[in-house]
């Protein structure tokens, strides 16, 4: 079933046009997975999504219902957490302000902070620090855990693995899986090998526009494509 | 020197400043009376004007909007705050306490209706067409504070306008030879009580919470579910109405006042953002005492040089601290 | 482009009108107007190289202008009338707005673009009441009045006739005045066409490139801060300049004529009317507004008695309040009519 179908999103900053009739539909359930090299327009497509573009032309369809038009807090109500490339954490409040703060209602649901605990230890260590403080790994830790603290539909997160440390790399893939399990996560990445192990459905994007939708399972398989579409991102690096 | 620095931070970093202001002007006063005179109006003085600019820099710290015509609020406290006063005329010379606080808090109560109800009036019309575009911000609220200014002398007129007081602030108490003006000591108590009134909104309650995270990021407040638009308003209509409060004090403690009040005030203002740092309540405050305490005893030193200093005071501060002394995480 | 220049073709107008305006015009009074038109033709288009090609807003703009002024001021009124005095104080004055100019800029610049407004104007205030509190220097709130060179005396004669009497041309009699007149002009001529030299120049190319993009214009590898002081450094010994040739005719100078808030809302007005970003505007915003104010203010005086009957109108359309209109007009003009008047011919339709 279709969780969330964006249509002909037309997005152009001043007058450069970054996306061009991006359209693909990320199905319930696991991980999606975005691809494309720098500049491509994955981040410019889940800041879309989340609504923090001035009324994207185009459509998002979240449920069979059309919220490219509401408010960014409206469309983060029906479910949908934003986790951004530079992870959004508020560095002058502590973890536990932080986490307070995406809670609807200013109140912990219990089984879901244990659950957040036992994902990452480390944020209940450092629950009175200022988020500041922490490491590079666990602020992203901390914007990961702010996305699941209430139940959600969906989660976007933008390049969770950048800069991190590998231990910390295969940490974070597996708290991701263990939430795929209940949430699905749109997730854009360019580090190939982290975005293979997790993705189930992927779509690739190149200068504005979706170049390739499909199962990871074939797109990992199929070097030949990935060559074509990727290698690029191997030159630019 | 980083032992010299790692001991200032052990001591309380920036704000140990205006400690060792007070501890230099001492020595140089040499009189222990004439110094706790000048130190307790400059620390009244500088809660009042902390009133005056703490709006300021939260607006600024969470909208991003440098409000020019801020000084305009400080201006209708002033004279609104005089007009109950001498309308409650009776009430403030009765012989009765009662009457005469009733009268009091009247005219208060006044000035924060008065710059709430503009504040709301100023953020919907005037600034948010200006969102984002700080060219056209700094220009609009500026013209503004020229109408506004134009409103107050076509209202009050151009003539020094009378601002009575109650009795019980009238008069002051010596102490060990210093003589400490009653009203100035009922200004520190009225600031004081704001400063920790905000201190408590902003770190003990989630509406607090939640512009202190506005300060920081204002797109991931709304990607949290959170309408910022809601908050600004709030914001905005408190800070007109902290710095209409802060007019309404300063009335008082000039006892005479004419329009240019507010224009007076806006450059101290100003300077005292810009040392404390904007954005947060207790560089604000931080500021406020600061430039407070460098107003009262240059002027006791020196009385010409003492708006100079602040200025010097700033550009000094700026070149060690571009951003302030103690701005908000940004 | 022929409607940049339609725009200049209006300015170069504007200036021909200057030009001639002793022999067109020949009341006092409308000498006096032109000759405050082309020292604020030049004072704006100093500002527009701030607020215009630069994105920067400064509110330090008269306190620079005041700077020349009173350095000539205080030079002439010290030593005596003679043209060595007002060198030396016109010289003094730039220097200091320089000295200033590159301290505000380089302590500023290098932060937000907000604090460099509030510290500009900070200063200006602080400039206000030094030039009041210090009144034996400078003639505090009544300012200075003094005498200007000899050549500019109305009793001097530049022509005389066969008869030893000064001579007219074109019926207008060639005294002193005309010289003084001309001197106005062809400084403020000069000025206005330096800095239409400087934002032809490569230096204007980079200045727009820093307004566009900062962090690309940086990346780039522009050193945006040391850019941005040099065009306040221009633009303040430019208004100094201005301020030493105003005081020069004015024969007087003090807070009210040149450090004034006041003017500096004039100067906003100017530029926001002639087109942000469009020397030649700030030709036509100039004189609009310096004819506004000569004018416009006795038609209020007019109107605000015609409507004495009415309530409230006469106290709203009374000359002192002149500040209030021009404050709501530059709300509107900056809600509406963002590009002014050069501005929005220059993109005529296309918008």
């Amino acid at each position: 079933m279709t969780l969330l179908s964006i249509k002909n999103m037309d997005v152009s900053i001043g007058q450069y046009s970054v996306l061009h009739g991006v359209t693909f539909d990320v199905p319930e359930g696991g991980v999606f997975v975005l691809l494309g090299r720098n500049g491509a327009g994955k981040t410019t497509t889940l800041r879309s999504i989340i609504g923090l573009w001035d009324r994207p032309p185009g459509s998002v369809t979240f449920r069979g219902e059309d919220v490219s038009s509401l408010h960014t807090s409206d469309i983060a109500r029906k479910g949908i957490a934003f986790v951004p490339e530079n992870m959004g954490i508020f560095g002058g409040l502590t973890v536990a302000e932080n986490m307070v703060l995406a809670t609807a209602s200013g109140k912990f649901d219990q089984a879901r902070l244990t659950r957040v605990y036992e994902l990452f230890p480390a944020l209940e260590q450092f629950w009175d620090k200022q988020a500041w403080s922490l490491s590079g790994g666990q602020k992203q830790m901390l914007a990961v855990a702010r996305a699941i603290i209430e139940p959600r539909d969906l989660i976007l997160i933008d390049e969770p693995t950048k800069g991190l440390a590998p231990s910390i790399i295969h940490a974070m893939g597996e708290a991701f899986r263990e939430i795929s399990q209940t949430t699905t996560i749109l997730l854009v990445e360019q580090n190939f090998a982290f975005a293979k192990s997790l993705g189930r459905d992927m779509a690739v994007i190149d200068d504005g526009r979706v170049v390739h939708t499909g199962t990871m399972a074939e797109f990992a398989a199929d070097t030949a494509l990935q060559d074509r579409l990727l290698s690029l991102s191997v030159e630019g690096a | 020197m980083n032992t010299f620095a790692n001991m200032i931070d052990r001591a309380g970093g920036v704000f140990v400043l205006p400690v060792a202001i007070a501890i230099v002007a001492f020595f140089l006063i040499g009189a222990p009376s004439s110094w706790l005179t000048l130190t307790v109006a400059g620390l009244s003085m500088g809660l009042m004007i902390f009133l005056m600019a703490s709006g300021l820099s939260l607006v600024f710290g969470l909208m991003d909007v440098l409000n020019f015509g801020h000084s305009a609020f400080v201006s209708f406290g002033a004279f609104v705050a005089a007009s109950v006063l001498a309308w409650l005329g009776g009430w403030l010379g009765a012989d009765s306490i009662i009457l005469n606080s009733l009268a009091l808090i009247a005219a208060l109560a006044a000035a924060i209706v008065f710059g709430a109800a503009g504040g709301w009036f100023f953020e919907r019309v005037i600034v948010k067409p200006v969102y984002k575009d700080h060219l056209r911000q700094i220009l609009i609220t500026m013209g503004a504070l020229i109408v506004a200014e134009q409103l107050i002398l076509a209202t009050w007129g151009g003539t020094p306008v009378n601002v009575p007081r109650p009795h019980f602030l009238e008069g002051a108490i010596i102490l060990g030879g210093s003589s400490l003006e009653v009203y100035r000591l009922f200004a520190f108590v009225v600031g004081a009580l704001v400063y920790a009134g905000l201190y408590y909104l902003l770190n003990k309650t989630r509406i607090g919470l939640l512009i202190r995270a506005g300060v920081e990021n204002r797109e991931m407040v709304e990607a949290l579910g959170f309408k910022i638009d809601r908050l600004f308003i709030g914001v905005f209509m408190l800070g007109s109405a902290l710095a209409a409060l802060g007019g309404a004090m300063w009335a008082g403690y000039e006892t005479l006042i004419t329009p240019a009040l507010g224009a007076e005030m806006m450059v101290i203002v100003f300077i005292v953002v810009i040392i404390g740092g904007l954005g947060s309540i207790q560089g604000t405050l931080l500021g406020a005492i600061v430039v407070a305490l460098m107003q009262n005893y240059v002027g006791y030193l020196s009385p010409k040089l003492a708006l100079a200093s602040n200025m010097i005071l700033m550009m000094a501060i700026l070149l060690w601290r571009p951003y302030g002394l103690a701005p908000a995480v940004k | 482009m022929n409607r940049t220049l339609s725009v200049k073709i209006i300015a170069l107008t504007i200036w021909g009108l200057l030009l001639f305006s002793p022999f067109l015009f020949q009341d006092v009074r409308q000498v006096e107007v032109a000759a405050r038109i082309c020292v604020f033709i030049v004072l704006v288009a100093s500002y527009d190289l701030l607020i215009g090609y630069t994105g920067i807003v400064s509110f330090a703009h008269t306190m620079f202008f005041g700077l020349g002024a009173y350095g000539v001021a205080i030079a002439m009124k010290q030593g005596d009338n003679t043209w060595g005095y007002w060198i030396v104080g016109a010289l003094a004055g730039v220097l200091v707005a320089a000295v200033l100019a590159v301290l505000i800029g380089l302590l500023s610049l290098r932060v937000k673009a907000i604090f460099f407004a509030m510290i500009t104007l900070a200063a200006a205030s602080v400039a206000l009441v030094l030039a009041s509190q210090l009144s034996s220097f400078t003639g505090g709130e009544d300012g200075m009045t003094y005498s200007s060179p000899d050549i500019f005396k109305p009793a001097t004669k530049l022509l005389t006739d066969d008869e030893g009497k000064v001579a007219r041309i074109a019926g207008v009699r060639m005294n002193g005045k005309i010289a003084a007149y001309y001197f106005v002009f062809f400084t403020s001529a000069v000025m206005f066409w330096v800095m239409l030299r400087i934002v032809g120049s490569p230096l204007g190319t980079v200045l727009k490139a820093i307004r566009e993009n900062e962090a690309r214009a940086e990346g780039i590898g522009y050193r945006v801060v040391a850019y941005r002081t040099a065009v306040f450094v221009i633009a303040a010994t430019t208004a100094a300049l201005a301020g030493a040739v105003y005081a020069a005719w004015l024969k007087y100078t003090g807070p009210d004529t040149t450090l004034s808030f006041a003017i500096m809302i004039d100067i906003l007005l100017m530029v926001v009317i002639g087109g942000m970003g469009t020397m030649w505007g700030a030709a036509i915003g100039a004189t609009l507004m310096v004819l506004a104010q000569y004018y416009l203010r006795d038609l209020m005086e007019v109107a605000s008695d015609a409507t004495s009957a009415i309530p409230l109108l006469p106290e709203l359309l009374s000359p002192d309040r002149w500040l209030l209109w021009l404050g709501i007009i530059f709300i509107l003009l900056v809600y509406f009519f963002p590009a002014g008047i050069a501005g929005t011919i220059i993109r005529g339709r296309a918008k």
